[in-house]
């Protein structure tokens, strides 16, 4: 079904706050555990920026919608199949090293794709992307500096940086690959093609990951399914913490 | 009963306001005000409302509502009734919007205000840093992110003293 555009608006600001929202409160969970006190301060910090921008996303999805569901509505009372991020943005942290491996896997994207945006046909997505574009490039000048650290550190960080990518790496390929939604976004340049994108940032992975001595997995399968609802359970156990406060005491301010 | 171009007439002079705007502190950083850090974007009257953007500084910068609460706050009480106030994201809220007094307040306040111009392609193409303390450039990096989104934390290695920087945005 091919959606009219101020629909397609909506799918668009849904999409880009729920992988924002999930991954701000995924590195919020290493708030206070993280190994050095710096790195603590930064993830929090990229969580808080995260969260914002999923909040201007998510306001907009629900202006489009016009149903008056509010940015805290859409990220407190959806089920997880209504939840339209990408697999990779819910991936547990078994180490710090995942940690870092998935914030550059998306930073390296999502800074990319705000930089496009940002000349979308749709002023109300140019606006959100524009005050986030910035906030992203620093995300990703930080997360590219700490794969070739690490990737190029010791023996014990390389393996495990190098294990992060095998596990990882299959996730990733979901933020390339456009569905109906996509195409359609992209004929009326309200967004950018992914197909297009996504070589201009295996490009600049390619270098990042040259830098750091770590091999790029090859013929892997595309682990998929976010962008329709379809996740991994370990969005359901991210939710339930999230959600807990509303889901108990509906409505709750303070 | 006071008609509303008698309000009009009675209304503080907009130059006025913008001082009292301009007494504000940031909640975040109290030694400069949101008119010297650039997010107060404008103030108008029409006839008796008084309208004002702001602009925020980052997507999740949690001094954002704290900051319309004090400017609908200081300016109720300096007795304007009638008041709206806007956000604007677009224009995004950029450093260089930092007045000069701002960056010397910053600076006295153990800051490094941002070096250099942020427009997008340069933003990262960092200038001289000089320690807000002993004002050596003799200075590195310690991590991206510091105190808040907006600093990067450094360290002088003249004077050895750590220090925050303002990030160009």
């Amino acid at each position: 079904m091919v959606l009219a555009d101020p629909a397609l608006v909506g799918v668009l600001g849904l999409r880009m706050g729920d992988n924002a929202l999930i991954l701000g409160q995924r590195l919020s969970e290493w708030c206070g555990h993280a190994p050095v006190l710096e790195e603590d301060i930064a993830t929090a910090n990229i969580a808080l920026d995260l969260i914002g921008q999923a909040s201007n996303w998510l306001k907009l999805a629900g202006e489009v919608e016009g149903g008056g569901r509010s940015a805290d509505d859409l990220a407190f009372l959806r089920d997880a199949r209504e939840f339209t991020n990408v697999l990779l943005v819910e991936q547990p942290d078994p180490d710090f090293a995942h940690t870092l491996m998935r914030q550059y896997l998306f930073d390296s994207w999502h800074a990319e794709m705000l930089d496009r945006l940002v000349d979308s046909t749709e002023a109300r997505i140019a606006e959100v992307a524009a005050k986030s574009a910035k906030e992203a490039a620093y995300h990703r000048r930080r997360s590219a500096d700490l794969i070739v650290r690490l990737g190029d550190g010791s023996e014990e960080s390389h393996a495990r940086m190098q294990a992060a990518l095998d596990a990882l790496y299959p996730f990733a390929g979901e933020l390339d690959q456009p569905d109906d939604c996509d195409k359609a976004l992209a004929a009326a340049a309200i967004a950018p093609d992914l197909g297009e994108l996504a070589g201009e940032v295996a490009s600049a992975r390619t270098i990042v990951f040259g830098r750091a001595g770590l091999s790029v997995p090859t013929d892997v399968p595309v682990r998929s399914g976010g962008k329709s609802g379809l996740h991994s359970e370990a969005l359901g156990y991210l939710l339930a913490e999230m959600q807990i406060l509303q889901r108990s005491h509906p409505g709750a301010k303070w | 009963m006071v008609s509303k171009a008698m309000q009009a007439l009675q209304c503080p002079d907009i130059d006025t306001v913008w001082e009292w705007l301009d007494a504000i502190p940031d909640p975040e950083i109290p030694a400069v005000s949101l008119v010297e850090m650039g997010i107060v974007r404008d103030a108008q009257w029409d006839c008796d409302l008084l309208r004002v953007v702001l602009t925020p500084t980052y997507s999740g910068c949690p001094a954002t509502s704290v900051i319309r609460l004090d400017v609908e706050n200081t300016l109720r009480e300096r007795g304007i009734e009638h008041i709206e106030i806007k956000t604007r994201l677009r224009p995004a809220w950029t450093t260089d919007w930092i007045s000069e007094a701002g960056r010397q307040k910053l600076r006295a306040y153990g800051i490094a205000p941002p070096a250099g111009a942020a427009s997008c392609a340069g933003m990262m193409a960092v200038g001289s840093i000089d320690c807000p303390r002993c004002g050596s450039c003799e200075v590195e990096r310690i991590s991206e992110f510091g105190s808040t989104p907006c600093k990067a934390h450094y360290r002088c290695t003249a004077c050895l003293e750590p220090f925050d920087y303002f990030k160009p945005i």
